[in-house]
């Protein structure tokens, strides 16, 4: 069991921004992701993409934003439980909660702060019936394991970055990949789209387009799927895997189940005192939370974490003094020791 | 300034349509126009804020209006977005202008 004083369930930039503002109060952040890496959509979604509306900076590209977050609130030594969704949330009876992800692992804290923007990130399923039946089965929507490919015939279909990157990392592991996309032109790195061209010309990728899934089949498991090439009669192709890349799209998910008042697929929160949900103890701020007025801008969940993040302070010291200090003048004392302090005024006569 | 509205015809995605009006001089797209009359729910539309990410402002042109050419990043999402037919488009890539007035759209199933 992780226990922490704040569980923020999503590691985009309101959650990371929450872990420096608590940590200023002496409170340590653990944060859930569904996503390998933290950033949320700017890590995922647009990470060159500059953004032209952060306070001070005329522009910054998400990534560098990302990258900003995490050294401004490193010294307060977040935890983070990444690649794992958070499933459950249960209430103790000494008033705190237990966070578990859909790996089983248990998280303990007086306080959650969902800062989850849109949703975890789920992948993209294409429309071919059955599919479901044999995920698992053959049908994977993430490469998790590349040993698990190891000597096996694999169909790989999209037009991405990771359908390339993939492609070209199982081709020296897996007995064939073959590589399906609608269209002639693939969305990649160019590295990556040339290097493709390398492996098909040496009969290691092979390469379909433009071509469609369009049926799998199989007794119990994966055994051959449907391929239509545009303009001419489909047929099959037998295939111990097919890995369907089709990128991610961010889902509410289990949080949905939570007990929390939803509208507009975004958790409803008491916007005039500290972004509480219905549930008290529980807290919604940035992009995933909805109130009058609400605007999904990533400086208006700096905010919102910032008064999250006091009205944590009292539920887990209550009634314990404090007043807001500015890190100008008190400095920032991390929870690894390290002190940044403004440099002392010079005080010196003048002859 | 005097403001130019024109006239859009827009099917949600429970099959009722609507008939509205979409200012020209506030930089707008298809997309923020359905989202600012809510006619899609949040969350189900303009995912990606408008970056041609995530094909979730999918839309069938229905009008033989005159648009803006499909550039490549938009014609590589689609390429990979479910529910595609020959008059698809991304609502975020078509920037309301006066020459649109008619336009008739429906928008496609979430996926």
């Amino acid at each position: 069991m992780i226990e922490t004083d704040i569980i923020i369930i999503g590691a985009g930039p309101t959650g990371l921004f929450a872990v420096f503002e608590a940590g200023l109060l002496k409170l340590k952040c653990h944060l859930i992701d569904a996503l390998p890496q933290p950033g949320g959509q700017c890590s995922e979604l647009y990470p060159k993409k500059p953004i032209y509306d952060i306070p001070g900076f005329p522009e910054i590209l998400a990534d560098d934003l990302t990258k900003n977050l995490l050294e401004q609130c490193k010294q307060f030594e977040p935890g983070f439980t990444l690649g794992e969704r958070a499933d459950l949330v249960e209430k103790q009876d000494d008033g705190s909660f237990v966070v578990t992800t859909n790996k089983g692992t248990k998280h303990k804290a007086p306080v959650v702060a969902i800062a989850s923007g849109l949703g975890s990130f789920e992948p993209r399923k294409p429309l071919i019936e059955n599919l479901s039946q044999y995920e698992d089965k053959g049908v994977e929507y993430m490469v998790k394991e590349p040993e698990m490919y190891r000597d096996k015939t694999v169909v790989i279909a999209g037009g991405g970055d990771s359908a390339l990157d993939w492609s070209i990392f199982l081709a020296d592991i897996a007995s064939s990949v073959t590589l399906v996309h609608r269209r002639n032109e693939f969305r990649g790195h160019l590295d990556s789209v040339e290097k493709v061209q390398q492996l098909k010309n040496q009969g290691k990728i092979n390469l379909i387009t433009p071509a469609e899934i369009t049926a799998i089949e199989g007794e119990g498991k994966l055994e051959r799927i449907e391929i239509t090439k545009k303009g001419e009669e489909p047929y099959m192709v037998e295939t111990d895997h097919l890995i369907p890349l089709f990128g991610l799209s961010p889902k509410l998910g289990p949080i949905a189940n939570w007990g929390l008042e939803i509208e507009k697929n975004a958790i409803k929160v008491n916007n005039a005192l500290d972004y509480q949900t219905n549930v008290p103890g529980i807290f919604a701020i940035g992009d995933g939370n909805t109130y009058p007025g609400k605007l999904k801008l990533i400086l208006c969940g700096f905010h919102e974490a910032t008064l999250m993040c006091q009205a944590a302070y009292k539920i887990i010291n209550p009634g314990k003094r404090y007043v807001l200090k500015y890190t100008t003048v008190a400095g920032v004392d991390g929870f690894d020791g390290s002190r940044k302090e403004a440099p002392k005024a010079v005080v010196k006569a003048i002859q | 300034m005097e403001s130019l509205d024109i006239n859009i015809t827009i099917t949600d995605r429970d099959g009722v349509t609507h008939e509205v009006e979409a200012p020209t001089d506030m930089a707008m797209n298809l997309m923020e126009v359905i989202r600012s009359y809510e006619l899609a729910p949040e969350g189900t539309i303009g995912v990606c804020g408008g970056m041609a990410m995530c094909a979730s402002c999918q839309c069938y042109v229905l009008s033989n209006t005159e648009l803006p050419e499909m550039q490549d990043d938009e014609e590589a999402m689609l390429s990979e977005a479910f529910y595609v037919k020959d008059n698809s488009r991304l609502g975020c890539q078509i920037q309301i202008v006066p020459e649109m007035e008619g336009l008739v759209v429906e928008i496609a199933p979430e996926s």
